[in-house]
């Protein structure tokens, strides 16, 4: 069972700085810190406070709104302080680690005995759970769903991305068992998507597998994010129409949690990006500290620290913390600096996806972009550049003006379920009118949760 | 460079909040960014973006426009020097009609840009990059006897009624250039229609040969089509007419600019000419067999040479702000723009230049266009359910 899809409309943004496949081990850092920020939706509520003890998988707060959301801290030690922000939002608790890492036991357990009550216990009583996420919204699922299937994209198309058959060799054991957990939760809905051809370590494991649908994805970005091949495989209908998925590194940290009993939150972070001097992958752990490995790595100094990837990652800063989803970093020059006539020059170093700068006649150079944004907001005026580069059977424009309108009726006949920011995200890079797309559609993500 | 940008960032202060120009910022940004892609970096959303912005479109299209004027320029010294019967150098023959379009050109950027300018420091708003092309589109529908302050008159009537009055470029649901026109055309016909396509001034010891009319071939054909100019003539445009639009070549020179750089829509281009092909061969088959020069018998890529058709087609009906959005919509609307320029030019001789009045109507009916297309893309949506 598995479907061949090759998708057509998108693009892969070619940048410099591709990760060098050779692991690093960095050190933990002399603090660590879990951002409640990084859970959208989630009030937090402190279970701990300065001060006190905690081992590597106890839970530092859960979701007032959900109390069986419970967060989990990646390190044992001491918590050292909580950050407070406006309003008195919690927007940091900081620890300091201990030298070896306590680890609370959570017991193991062979995920083809246990029914998918008792895993979805053993997942919450973890703080696991937060791995797994659900469409639409794009937000930690809700246990009491039966979702109509879970998805776990085996490839990142997003530029610069790291390459998941790298990262999973490293660890395939833990990944088979993650994969086992999932097909125990999903009853026989499990969905993995696999890039065409490329991923022999991949392909090889999932055949262990039984009862899984396996699919085949080929084609530009996004063809790899989830949200796509969820549209092409089993399309989201409605707002009760519920489907999870995993990221494949979250896969193999619910591997550890049974196969070893403990939340061990380290994993493959890819350097990447034009400003790092050797690109690289690291381990490290959830909430470690950025500086720990950006003050070595940069080759300039007026640099964006991107947590993620350039076209849906966050902002961030070398004082920051590694979030608690993020995969990537990429670091890239800022472009705050005016450019004389830069509207009229020939362009031939400047990427466009139309071919108004001569840079269409080297198709396969790399480039090194900075965050300009090349130009000043617009209302819509160019038709037809979105929809190059969205491979969903969507009207992106019509979508998001019926969003700006606060529509909620044709945004749900247009399709907002289907789809989240990072779907969007390259019509936001080819806009003409420098609209923030993703943005808007977090507008309309937000307003049909709520009133949908 | 570095000069130039020292001295926008010395008087800049004074345009800023507080300072002694305030209300003049957005007259002021305008020149900024017209000297200077802006240092503004993304903050939230994505962090790089593709290289071009609306500058960058606008520029597109005037360059796409550059074959027609200057051989719009030509042809002006050329249809002026075979009304007197005489031969003139290239060169010559170009600089009489450099001389005589550049004014109406001038008048039509300063005084529409003017508008724009007033208009962006009265409500403002930043200066759109629209008016870049709108100001080149405007001279070149024109016939070249125009009186400049006719121009004008257009210029500022496209700047607030075809564009500021919906709030700017974006969002206007008709070209303002054509519309320009088009108030020209029912204010003015008497400088609009007639003979008035060719500039007879005088010519020192020259007279107006005998052989001379100043009927363009719209009027011609619909007479008697076989008198039409040569199909040679009327493709590389070597006949009267408005001072932009009489050479399908230089139009298609522009079309093929803005189809490799992605700036135009290729659909609605090549929807537009299949659907004025498919009515004129329409026409043929329903001809009177007893009038042989009857207009309905006018082969049907006739109507592709004739005219403003290949202009229009290319430069006015690809506007995206005022075509359909959806792709389908683009054929629908497309289709019909060929569709009705030839019905017009063969029914109805009251409006020889039909193309015009196409576009424009279809402008209107785009929304309804893409209305369509959108209810049948949510029926297909809910019934994948």
């Amino acid at each position: 069972m598995g479907k061949t899809i090759t998708i057509r409309r998108g693009y892969d943004i070619k940048l410099k700085g591709a990760a060098e496949k050779n692991i690093q081990d960095i050190p933990l850092s002399d603090v660590v810190a879990v951002k409640p920020p990084d859970f959208s939706l989630v009030v937090p509520k402190m279970l701990v406070e300065a001060g006190d003890e905690v081992l590597a998988g106890q839970a530092l707060f859960f979701d007032k709104n959900r109390p069986d959301i419970r967060i989990p801290s990646p390190v044992s030690g001491e918590i050292a302080e909580i950050v407070r922000g406006e309003k008195r939002r919690i927007m940091e608790v900081r620890i300091i680690p201990d030298k070896k890492l306590k680890y609370q036991d959570f017991k193991t357990g062979s995920p083809d005995k246990l029914d998918r009550e008792s895993v979805i216990k053993h997942l919450l009583d973890s703080g696991v759970w937060n791995y797994i996420r659900q469409r639409p919204f794009s937000i930690i699922a809700n246990h009491e769903d039966v979702p109509k299937a879970i998805f776990v994209s085996c490839f990142d198309s997003a530029p610069l991305a790291p390459d998941l058959n790298f990262v999973i060799e490293s660890d395939k054991e833990n990944f088979q068992t993650g994969l086992h957990v999932l097909q125990t939760l999903a009853q026989g809905n499990l969905h993995v998507c696999l890039q065409k051809g490329s991923q022999e370590t991949l392909a090889g494991l999932t055949n262990q597998l039984p009862d899984t649908n396996k699919h085949q994805i080929s084609g530009p970005h996004p063809a790899g994010n989830v949200g796509i091949q969820i549209h092409h495989i089993l399309p989201i209908q409605h707002k009760n129409d519920i489907v999870w998925y995993v990221n494949p590194q979250d896969v193999l940290i619910i591997g550890r949690l049974f196969a070893e009993g403990k939340y061990r939150a380290e994993r493959l972070v890819a350097l990447t990006g034009s400003s790092v001097s050797k690109p690289s992958y690291m381990r490290m752990i959830s909430g470690q500290k950025l500086a720990s490995v950006l003050d070595q790595a940069l080759n300039t100094d007026h640099v964006r620290v991107i947590q993620g990837n350039v076209l849906s990652g966050k902002k961030s800063s070398q004082g920051d913390f590694l979030s608690f989803y993020v995969n990537q970093l990429t670091v890239i020059p800022e472009g705050d600096q005016p450019e004389f006539l830069g509207w009229l020059l020939p362009g031939f170093h400047k990427l466009s996806l139309s071919r108004t700068y001569f840079s269409w006649l080297s198709p396969n150079r790399k480039y090194n972009l900075d965050t300009n944004m090349h130009g000043e907001l617009r209302a819509f005026v160019m038709t037809g550049q979105y929809d190059r580069v969205l491979p969903m059977n969507i009207y992106p424009v019509i979508l998001l003006k019926a969003i700006l309108a606060g529509d909620i009726e044709k945004m749900e006949a247009l399709g907002i379920y289907e789809i989240a920011e990072e779907d969007f995200a390259l019509c936001e890079f080819v806009c003409t009118s420098k609209i923030p797309v993703q943005n808007i559609v977090t507008q309309g993500l937000t307003l049909a949760r709520e009133e949908g | 460079m570095k000069f130039i940008r020292r001295l926008v960032d010395s008087v800049k202060p004074h345009f800023e909040k507080g300072g002694k120009f305030e209300k003049l910022h957005p007259a002021f940004e305008a020149l900024e960014t017209f000297l200077f892609v802006p240092e503004a970096t993304n903050s939230d959303g994505v962090h790089v973006r593709d290289a071009m912005d609306l500058k960058r479109t606008m520029i597109t299209v005037v360059i796409a426009l550059v074959p027609c004027l200057l051989f719009g320029m030509w042809n002006v010294g050329h249809q002026h020097y075979l009304a007197y019967g005489m031969e003139m150098p290239l060169m010559d023959t170009f600089m009489f009609g450099f001389w005589k379009v550049l004014p109406i050109v001038i008048v039509s950027y300063a005084v529409g840009l003017g508008a724009e300018f007033v208009f962006a420091v009265l409500k403002g708003h930043p200066v759109s990059e629209g008016y870049l092309v709108t100001g080149l589109l405007i001279p070149l529908t024109l016939p070249v006897t125009i009186p400049l302050w006719m121009v004008a008159l257009a210029a500022i009537f496209c700047t607030i009624l075809g564009k500021e009055i919906f709030g700017g470029t974006g969002m206007n649901f008709m070209n303002p250039a054509l519309l320009a026109r088009a108030f020209l055309f029912f204010a003015f016909p008497a400088f609009m229609s007639g003979d008035i396509w060719n500039d007879l001034s005088p010519e020192a010891g020259h007279q107006i040969i005998d052989a001379y009319t100043g009927a363009t071939n719209l009027v011609t054909f619909d007479k008697d089509y076989t008198l039409l100019n040569s199909v040679g003539d009327m493709f590389w445009g070597f006949e009267k007419g408005s001072i932009g639009e009489t050479s399908v070549f230089a139009c298609l020179l522009g079309a093929l600019i803005l189809i490799i750089t992605g700036v135009g829509s290729w659909r609605i281009i090549v929807a537009s000419f299949l659907g004025a092909w498919l009515m004129g061969s329409l026409f043929n088959v329903l001809a009177p067999a007893d009038i042989p020069t009857h207009a309905m018998h006018t082969p049907a890529y006739y109507h592709w040479l004739m005219g403003g058709f290949a202009f229009g087609a290319v430069f006015m009906a690809t506007d995206p702000v005022s075509a359909a959005q959806t792709e389908t919509g683009k054929w629908i609307y497309g289709l019909l723009i060929g569709i009705f320029t030839v019905l017009l030019r063969v029914v109805n001789p009251a409006y020889p230049e039909a193309v015009m009045l196409s576009i424009l109507l279809m402008n209107v009916f785009a929304p309804l266009i893409d209305h369509i297309v959108i209810e049948q893309h949510i029926k297909k949506r809910l019934r994948r359910a």
